[in-house]
């Protein structure tokens, strides 16, 4: 069995005088997805923005491929795809314009390959229309144009299918199917019931809180 | 089957790529919400108006005073237009997209602070011949109001950045802003406005434009340090 | 997190609030009893024994209040700096809480210090304020530890609430050498360098060894309050922990 690539050990956290977590640990190797579930405010966001390394308001050990998260920041930071809560959008710009800046932040995106993202997104013909003509569907959309994008092999997804259609969401199941079988891992949440023909990990947060301190 | 991690040579841009790019981007926000751009300059304009009208328009005493009103209308029409850096990329999510990049972060920190100051005290810079014109400025003294204004901006932008930074994460942040970085803007304040005056008397700039040009590149190497850190602080919360 | 250690263990134990609690308890009646001791003591002594000086009369005597408050002010703005920076290089509560707590004991002195300036300078210039280099240094000083106070308000989240001022505590203490050094430069620019508010010439040791007691009293005495406020500090964020408690319910 391959070595684990993100593996976090007893992570603890509170937030406004509540325990969010306590003693969390779990591994993820490549080509799995896992699943956060838990109730609104149980810390789902709270768990993936510390996953990010957006947060440091945590006690505990996060590995990245066997080595401190901390020692291994920009490599980690280029292998990794957060996807959060708001769309990352710039709304007086285009897609296309969106999508370039990303590419410059990130060399594990593919510039040359926006257009095709953006079709298989479904918003051909949108290119070039400022994004705050669109819908906040749309907006999202073409920030989940990166995962088409990205060569990235773990993707951190929080609520990635919020305002898209069935239809969208299904194609976008795929995507994560198509990406663990290429041997890449994807943590999300999600309220939607997945229907990914795969095996999906689920970690309760709800069942974990208020372990022993 | 192992991904291929190793970033393409074509999708890497570097440091460089990324710098241009950020301030393509920041131009491209700018123009195209023009007001951002324009704000400033009009309150500008107005601060200085203000003092004619609050204290006295007359001219032998406005000359005397031109020198550090200018410099004061200056320094609070960038220090207004200091809560828009990062607010917008916070509000939206870009911001946090920003701080996960591997490219390091002062890049883009720079990179964000230059394109401001290009659209705030640059046009601040040009536009303060005419100041000094309403305010009766002695004409030996616009060479001097407009370079210690060239090399006294950045620095204005660089601090103003760090207090931006670190109230991004605030609602309000507009007023704290001042509270926290007006005590640090004062030496650029007294050497600036001093060269002016030192202009006017016909006495050598040098020294003058030498101190705030040493004081710009201890900005340019600490406050992108201080805005990152602080940019991380704000968002991790 | 794995860390190579390099300070010895006594700061490692610092870390621990409780630790802290517990030692601030048994060191705080030995400094108040020398804050009181000595600042009773050096009052007494400058103002009913030591001389009046030959050209300010009896308003000198200010100076010994003028003084400790303009010296513990600097070097409680260090002091919070440095603490800022501990606590976000090791990443420690204690350090922390340190730097909120030293905050508006600093900003006092700074206000002590300017009230005691303006109350020397009237019977010696008439007016109650003159724009000197070393009134107006504190002034900035006194602004500086308010940003810190105001940032350090604003923000919810302790810990990033704490991080934040630690930063702008950090940025303020690489500017106070700039200030002082621009603000000294732009007075001798506007007035005549001839009278300075705190010039002091040599003193004679009837004079500065009131001054020195009167400097260590109120240094004792910073450490008093620091420790004070510390220890409530510790008391609210540790609320929730059994130690905490325990000493709670005991009362």
């Amino acid at each position: 069995m391959s070595e684990p690539l993100l593996t976090v050990q007893k992570l603890f956290c509170e937030r406004d005088d509540r325990v969010l977590f306590n003693q969390l640990s779990f591994a993820l190797a490549a080509g799995e997805i896992v699943q956060i579930e838990g109730q609104n405010g149980s810390g789902k966001t709270t768990l993936l923005r510390i996953l990010s390394g957006l947060s440091r308001n945590y006690e505990g050990e996060i590995f990245w491929r066997g080595t401190p998260v901390a020692e291994v920041r920009e490599q980690y930071c280029r292998e990794m795809l957060y996807f959060g809560h708001q769309a990352g959008v710039k709304s007086v710009l285009t897609p296309e314009e969106n999508l370039r800046w990303y590419a410059a932040l990130s060399p594990m995106i593919d510039a040359a390959a926006i257009p095709e993202a953006l079709e298989q997104v479904g918003l051909r013909g949108f290119e070039d229309v400022p994004c705050h003509s669109l819908s906040a569907g749309q907006n999202r959309r073409v920030s989940l144009a990166r995962l088409y994008l990205s060569r990235a092999p773990l993707w951190i997804l929080d609520e990635p299918f919020t305002a898209i259609d069935k239809r969208g969401v299904a194609a976008k199941e795929q995507l994560l199917l198509q990406h663990a079988q290429r041997g890449g891992s994807v943590i999300l949440t999600t309220h939607h019931e997945l229907g990914i023909q795969g095996p999906v990990r689920k970690i309760n947060l709800d069942q974990l809180a208020g372990t022993s301190a | 089957m192992k991904m291929d991690t190793n970033p393409r040579q074509s999708a890497s841009l570097g440091m460089y790529g990324l710098f241009m790019a950020t301030c393509r981007r920041e131009f491209s926000l700018s123009f195209r919400r023009k007001s951002d751009l324009v704000n400033p300059l009009i309150f500008f304009l107005m601060v200085a108006t203000l003092f004619p009208l609050g204290v006295s328009p007359e001219p032998g005493f406005l000359a005397q005073l031109s020198p550090g009103v200018v410099w004061v209308a200056a320094l609070l029409a960038t220090l207004l237009s200091m809560d828009a850096l990062f607010r917008s990329d916070y509000e939206d999510g870009s911001l946090e997209q920003l701080l996960l990049s591997p490219q390091p972060l002062f890049v883009v920190v720079l990179a964000k602070v230059i394109a401001h100051w290009v659209m705030t005290g640059l046009a601040l810079t040009l536009m303060a011949p005419l100041l000094g014109v309403m305010l009766f400025l002695p004409a030996e003294g616009m060479p001097g109001l407009m370079m210690s204004l060239l090399l006294g901006t950045p620095t204005l932008s660089l601090v103003g950045a760090i207090g931006a930074a670190l109230t991004v994460g605030l609602k309000k942040g507009g007023v704290l802003i001042s509270l926290l970085v007006l005590p640090l803007y004062i030496p650029v304040l007294i050497f600036g406005s001093s060269a002016v005056q030192a202009a006017v008397t016909g006495l050598p700039l040098g020294g003058y434009l030498a101190l705030l040009g040493a004081l710009l590149a201890l900005a340019l190497a600490l406050a992108p340090l201080a805005i990152s850190a602080a940019l991380r602080i704000s968002i991790s919360s | 997190m794995a860390e190579k250690k390099w300070m010895p263990r006594w700061f490692y134990q610092l870390a621990s609030p409780r630790w802290c609690y517990q030692i601030t308890g048994k060191l705080l009646p030995w400094f108040t009893a020398a804050a009181l001791v000595l600042l009773v003591g050096g009052t007494v002594w400058s103002l009913a024994f030591a001389p009046a000086d030959y050209q300010q009369g009896n308003s000198f005597r200010i100076i010994y209040l003028h003084v400790p408050s303009a010296i513990l002010a600097q070097s409680a703005y260090m002091l919070m700096a440095v603490a800022g920076a501990i606590g976000l290089i090791w990443k420690m509560k204690v350090a922390d809480m340190v730097l909120k707590s030293a905050a508006p004991i600093g900003a006092s002195m700074a206000v002590l210090a300017l009230v005691t300036g303006a109350i020397w300078g009237k019977p010696t210039w008439g007016s109650w304020w003159v724009w000197d280099a070393r009134l107006t240094s504190m002034l900035i000083l006194f602004f500086l530890y308010l940003g810190v106070m105001a940032l350090n308000s604003a923000i919810e989240n302790e810990s990033t609430a704490a991080q934040a001022s630690a930063v702008l505590a950090l940025v303020g203490l690489v500017n106070i050498p700039i200030i002082k050094y621009s603000v000294e430069w732009w007075n001798t620019l506007h007035q005549p360098a001839t009278f300075k508010l705190t010039e002091k010439p040599a003193m004679p040791v009837e004079m500065w060894l009131p001054l020195l007691v009167m400097v260590i009293g109120f240094y004792c005495f910073f450490a008093v309050s620091l420790m004070q406020r510390l220890r409530n500090e510790i008391i609210w964020r540790e609320r929730r922990t059994g130690w905490v408690r325990e000493l709670l319910n005991k009362q």
